[in-house]
């Protein structure tokens, strides 16, 4: 292979190492207004009033509510909750009520010093214990924004037949997605009289759909166009639709361009974040370690409006109960509504919640029947013909096992492990060394049908005989953008620099659907080879040794070329989405983590000194590539592991800032050790499976297990920190 | 209030309010928009310059703070002649970048640590971009970048 | 917001004595984050940074002389410091990361007052000397005395930091400066302590009480007996009393205070 398998450098590296490459708030505008926004400072009441300062001289100065929104009033989700603008009653801190924009920031920001709002207050629900409590009923009859039930054998039978019952609860909280780059938007009226809507988003067409709906405006009148992007994981998803109605409606009103960038304090407080969660495990384990039953509750909290929660939800129980050959499961789950910021998508999307869960669970069952973490998970790992929770048979591209094998003989587990044990209790040591192991894994594209919604992409001939991939899939950094092409230019034939990808702009390229849930590489790069194949057929043999002047003699007798194509999903996927039962997934990538741990065992300071991370992709496209996401969503998870954490205090983050809300530096990442493991999915494009998400998911889980395995402190709150081992440390010490 | 400085490869005339923020000048009134605002505060380094030879937040430096005949170094000012330095080559052949909005800051950062130390050792590669914030990769490859260009 | 840049020392002293309500920018790794986010709201702004005569460090016979205006890496790279007090550097390498100690200034940490500032234990442990100017002329200040309250020091309106005035420490001084924090760079400080032991001992800690401390109590216990395991345990449970941390975002009063005396077990092991 000449494209794929290749670590060719990034399209966009030489652009952003120069500085020449354009984010939205580097976009030069002449004569752009800038844009604030006037938010709610309760998590919950109603407006009474909303003043605008007679004083203040209001020329050049334009500002909109919610009744300058011609069409509906939502942003367009799984349900359409989330007004755009807050009518008479807000449901959040930062829920935005009065947009305003003026020729400069500094007069737009003098403008908002100017309105004040009045309210009634309501009786707040702040946390997941009071929502399910109803202290207040702010979400529907009981608060519940979505539940589930995946049921598999008998879970009773299976207790019945353990010796030993498991049981534990596991917390996690609020975490920030720390994007660099601020979530920021601008809207540019058209010369024909449309509007164009550019940003830093995920997603083109959510928001484009968004904005048809509030707007009552079709797609001849709008398009909405990705800026590169410094950064999303998930928190460009659902948001950019509401900054995208701003600008949009500031432009519309006042006639002029607008933009609107957000300050590192405003993104914080006033965007999504990832979902905190309780969940219970209860598993029934026999002597020999067999796992005879699981059951498993799963609670979320979603925040003032439900934006993706219902999926978020689903993905999390789905995998619940990991990678493990058990015949009976029971799992529910709930997400509960708050008076908080609303949740939404963050890398992962509900699986590192529930992962951190269960591989700490495991460890904890492993210790019952007295198995060491790596011999439990090695006998109970899935392979080829084993049933997840949902049923789901594995047929092909199981590397779970290989994963496992692969990251214990490469970091030393069992010899550390047990070497670290031994010197756990030693009271002379000042520093304490841990291992800990975690198995995880993570479904590619969406759940169950959902990539029966026929998402199109395509390529295009041009005109200089170069080829562009035409897709709604964005580049965040990941590195789509490469790897797309890449897929491209193997499937044709053609040499990878030939290949390029179009600026995702709704009024070019097909809706792909959205740039999310590890989707990209395998559902878009799977309708771009069969592009490629049909595009082959009409082109000539692609073989002679100048393709660029063939394909350019092409154009010239034969005009633009361009072959658009459907995403079909594999037949034999079944899914009942009301029992959550069959395929949930088309197929999952697999992996393993061993994380390697210091402890000072005074201060309690942690410091993780060395990571190996086993992923199964099934082929990976662009190695170098793979790599980078392999260590980076691993970083993320170290951050949320052992140091991040949104505090909130009466619905308000109480850490809004860099200095504040801390991740990790430099000096904090660990040394890497990165294995890919290659099982081809025979739907996958060259065998390609999802990435973006699954290293985030079991970082968090091996570091707490390394703890353990150092301190004998098992920490089951998200972040683990110092204070919190300390705490645990001395109440430990204090019954003996 | 006017300045007259040394940008990059050519003298510039500024001219703004004294409590402008040195990053806004660059970015909005020069229109030098390669140095990146990640938090205002100067907590994430993704505003970093060389300001006479010294790397620094260009975020918490004000405008009246910079004198006639500074010299300032952004990103844009790294490509010599049209070609990358190696610190930039280096960066995009080892993955180093993903969505590159630390990218201008860590390159300027890892300048400034080899125009001192030709010969850095890892710590001290790693002391030099810790006050540079990345959040998509785990730092390994922007290290492994700058080890190879010493 | 009028922003006044004085050409020298003197200039500086008299706009401060003409507008003693205006902010003094020095490094302004402080003082321009509070402007950006709009919590500082002074009527004006006198920028010191760059001011040669304030910003020099020197030896002056048995001391050391570092200039309010010295930069963090200034202190850090400087060869007297190292040589004379090897402790200040470390502190410093402490503060921020690189681009914050090449712009930020000692006089900086020590004005803007917050407990948790990195040098201020050690200034607290060689018993500084301060000196203060105005217009009307200079004044020492004990540092020890300096802090009045939180984030308020004896400072003058009209007065502006100029230099630290240390004796220089002895070849047989034992010392440390230990800092935990929230993560390993650019990390604020949970607890920071500078010790030493010469002839008496000096303890001094920031981040566990409203401005930073001596410990006298747990010195004089320590100064009045042969420091064994014994007394080690001792001093250990003393300085915990002494110290009266909170819990904030960054931290716990509980485990301040347990920190507070490993810390001090750490520096009694080592000498």
């Amino acid at each position: 292979m000449k494209s794929v398998g290749k670590n060719i450098p990034r399209l966009d590296g030489y652009d952003k190492v120069t500085g020449k490459v354009k984010y939205v708030d580097d976009i030069d505008i002449p004569d752009c207004w800038r844009g604030e926004v006037v938010r709610s400072d309760i998590p919950y009441g109603r407006i009474k009033k909303i003043n605008f300062d007679k004083a203040f001289d209001w020329d050049k100065v334009m500002t909109c509510t919610y009744k300058d929104i011609p069409g509906k009033n939502a942003t367009i989700f799984l349900s359409d909750d989330q007004p755009i603008l807050a009518e008479n009653l807000v449901k959040h801190v930062g829920e935005a009520i009065v947009l305003i924009a003026a020729p400069s920031a500094s007069k737009a920001l003098e403008a908002k010093k100017h309105i004040t709002i009045e309210y009634d207050t309501l009786d707040s629900v702040l946390s997941i214990e009071d929502s399910r409590k109803r202290k207040n009923v702010i979400f529907g009859k009981d608060n519940i924004q979505a539940k589930y039930k995946i049921e598999k054998g008998d879970v009773k039978k299976g207790f019945a037949e353990a010796d030993f019952i498991v049981e534990g609860e596991y917390r996690t909280g609020f975490h920030e997605h720390a994007y660099i780059e601020t979530q920021g938007m601008a809207a540019i009226p058209r010369p024909d009289g449309g509007l164009t809507v550019t940003g830093s988003l995920q997603c083109p067409y959510y928001v484009l759909k968004t904005l048809k709906s509030a707007l009552l405006l079709d797609e001849t009148k709008i398009n909405v166009v990705q800026a590169p992007m410094g950064g999303a994981f998930g928190g460009k998803e659902d948001y950019p639709s509401l900054l995208g109605m701003y600008v949009a409606l500031l432009s519309i009103k006042s006639g002029k361009p607008v933009k609107i960038i957000y300050s590192r304090d405003e993104d914080i407080v006033v965007t999504t974040k990832r979902h905190p969660s309780i969940v219970t495990h209860k598993t029934g384990v026999k002597k020999d370690g067999t796992i005879t039953a699981m059951e498993i509750d799963v609670a979320f909290e979603g925040g003032a409006y439900s934006t993706l929660s219902p999926v978020v939800l689903s993905r999390g129980v789905i995998h619940s109960a990991g990678a493990y050959k058990c015949e009976n499961t029971f799992c529910t789950a709930n997400c509960y509504a708050t008076n908080n910021v609303p949740t939404g998508a963050f890398r992962g999307f509900g699986a590192p919640q529930v992962f951190y869960a269960l591989e700490m669970h495991i460890d904890k069952v492993a210790e019952r029947i007295g198995m060491s973490p790596h011999e439990f998970r090695l006998k109970n790992c899935v392979e080829v013909g084993d049933r997840l929770s949902t049923t789901q048979l594995l047929k092909e591209s199981v590397g779970a096992k290989e994963c496992l094998e692969k990251v214990l003989s490469a970091a030393d587990f069992g010899k550390k492990w047990r070497n670290n044990l031994d010197t756990c209790a030693f009271k002379h040591l000042r520093t304490k060394k841990g291992i800990g192991l975690s198995l995880y894994m993570h479904g590619g594209a969406f759940t169950g049908s959902g990539e029966g919604m026929k998402s199109e992409a395509g390529l295009r001939l041009n005109k200089d005989g170069t080829i562009s991939v035409l897709t709604g899939c964005t580049d965040m950094g990941q590195g789509s953008h490469t790897v797309l092409p890449q897929i491209a230019a193997e499937s044709l034939g053609v040499p990878a620099a030939l290949v390029n990808t179009a600026v995702p702009d709704t009024a070019v390229v097909p809706d792909s659907g959205p740039t999310v849930a590890s989707r990209t590489t395998m559902i878009i790069g799977s309708i771009l080879v069969r592009c490629a194949e049909k595009m082959k057929k009409k082109l000539p043999d692609l073989k002679k040794r100048d393709v660029k002047e063939l394909l350019k003699t092409y154009y010239s007798e034969h005009g633009e070329l361009k072959i658009i194509e459907r995403y079909i999903l594999p037949p034999e996927i079944k899914w009942d989405q009301e029992k959550h039962c069959g395929d949930a997934y088309p197929v999952y990538s697999w992996a393993a983590d061993v994380a390697e741990v210091s402890v000072d065992a005074e201060t309690f300071e942690v410091s993780v000194d060395k990571l190996t991370v086993a992923v199964d992709v099934g082929r990976a496209v662009n190695p170098v590539l793979v790599e980078g996401q392999m260590e980076g969503g691993t970083l993320q998870a170290l951050g949320w592991a052992l140091m991040e954490d949104c505090i909130y205090k009466n619905g308000k983050p109480v850490n809004n800032r860099f200095q504040t809300y801390i991740i990790p530096t430099a000096k904090d990442a660990p040394e890497w050790k990165t294995i890919i493991v290659e099982k081809p999915f025979s739907y996958g494009p060259f065998g390609a499976k999802g990435i973006g998400e699954l290293p985030l998911d079991g970082g968090a889980p091996a570091i707490a297990n390394a703890i353990y395995n150092a301190t004998g402190l098992r920490i089951t709150s998200l972040p683990i920190t110092p204070e919190k081992l300390y705490s645990l440390y001395e109440e430990k010490n204090k019954i003996k | 209030m006017k300045r007259r400085i040394k940008l990059n490869n050519g003298i510039i005339n500024a001219d703004a309010d004294p409590i402008r923020r040195l990053i806004d000048v660059l970015r909005y009134d020069l229109q030098v928009t390669g140095t990146k605002d990640g938090c205002g505060e100067g907590a994430c380094g993704a505003c970093s310059i060389i300001l006479n030879g010294e790397c620094v937040n260009s975020c918490i430096i004000l405008f009246g703070q910079i004198e006639d005949g500074d010299e300032i170094l952004t990103v844009e000012g790294l490509l010599k002649d049209g070609k990358l330095s190696r610190l930039q080559e280096s960066f995009v052949k080892n993955g180093a970048v993903h969505c590159g909005a630390c990218i201008p800051g860590m390159l300027l950062s890892a300048t400034a640590l080899l125009n001192k130390n030709l010969k850095p050792t890892d710590e001290e590669i790693k002391d030099s971009i810790s006050g540079n914030l990345c959040r998509c990769t785990g730092y390994g490859k922007i290290i492994k970048a700058i080890r190879e260009c010493i | 917001m009028e922003f006044l840049s004085p050409k020298n020392l003197n200039e500086a002293l008299k706009f401060k004595s003409e507008h003693p309500d205006f902010t003094v920018l020095a490094g302004g790794t402080d003082a321009c984050t509070l402007i950006n986010s709009g919590i500082l709201k002074s009527k004006g702004l006198i920028n010191i940074y760059g001011i040669k005569e304030i910003a020099e460090i020197k030896e002056n016979g048995d001391f050391l002389e570092i200039g309010a205006l010295a930069t963090l890496t200034q202190i850090i790279e400087n060869r007297l410091v190292s040589k004379f007090l090897p402790v200040l550097a470390m502190a410093c390498k402490t503060i921020g990361a690189r681009q914050i100690q090449n712009r930020g200034t000692i006089g900086g940490n020590v004005m803007n007052a917050s407990p948790a500032g990195d040098a201020l234990p050690v200034f607290l442990a060689y018993e500084t000397k301060m000196e203060l100017l105005s217009a009307k002329g200079s004044r020492l200040v004990l540092f020890e005395k300096f802090y009045a309250g939180y984030r308020k020091t004896a400072a003058e309106a009209d007065e502006l930091a100029a230099k630290f005035i240390i004796k220089k420490c002895d070849d047989k001084e034992r010392f440390a400066f230990m800092k935990v924090g929230t993560r390993r760079a650019q990390s604020i400080s949970k607890v920071c302590a500078c010790f030493r032991q010469s002839s008496s001992y000096k303890i001094a800690y920031g981040s566990v009480a409203p401005t930073p401390i001596r410990c006298y109590v747990t010195e004089k216990f320590l100064n009045g007996c042969k420091t064994d395991a014994f007394a080690a345990d001792e001093a250990v449970r003393l300085v915990r009393q002494e110290v009266s941390p909170m819990d904030d975002i960054r931290s716990t009063a509980n485990y301040r205070r347990h920190v507070a005396g490993v810390l001090l077990k750490r520096f009694l092991e080592s000498v």
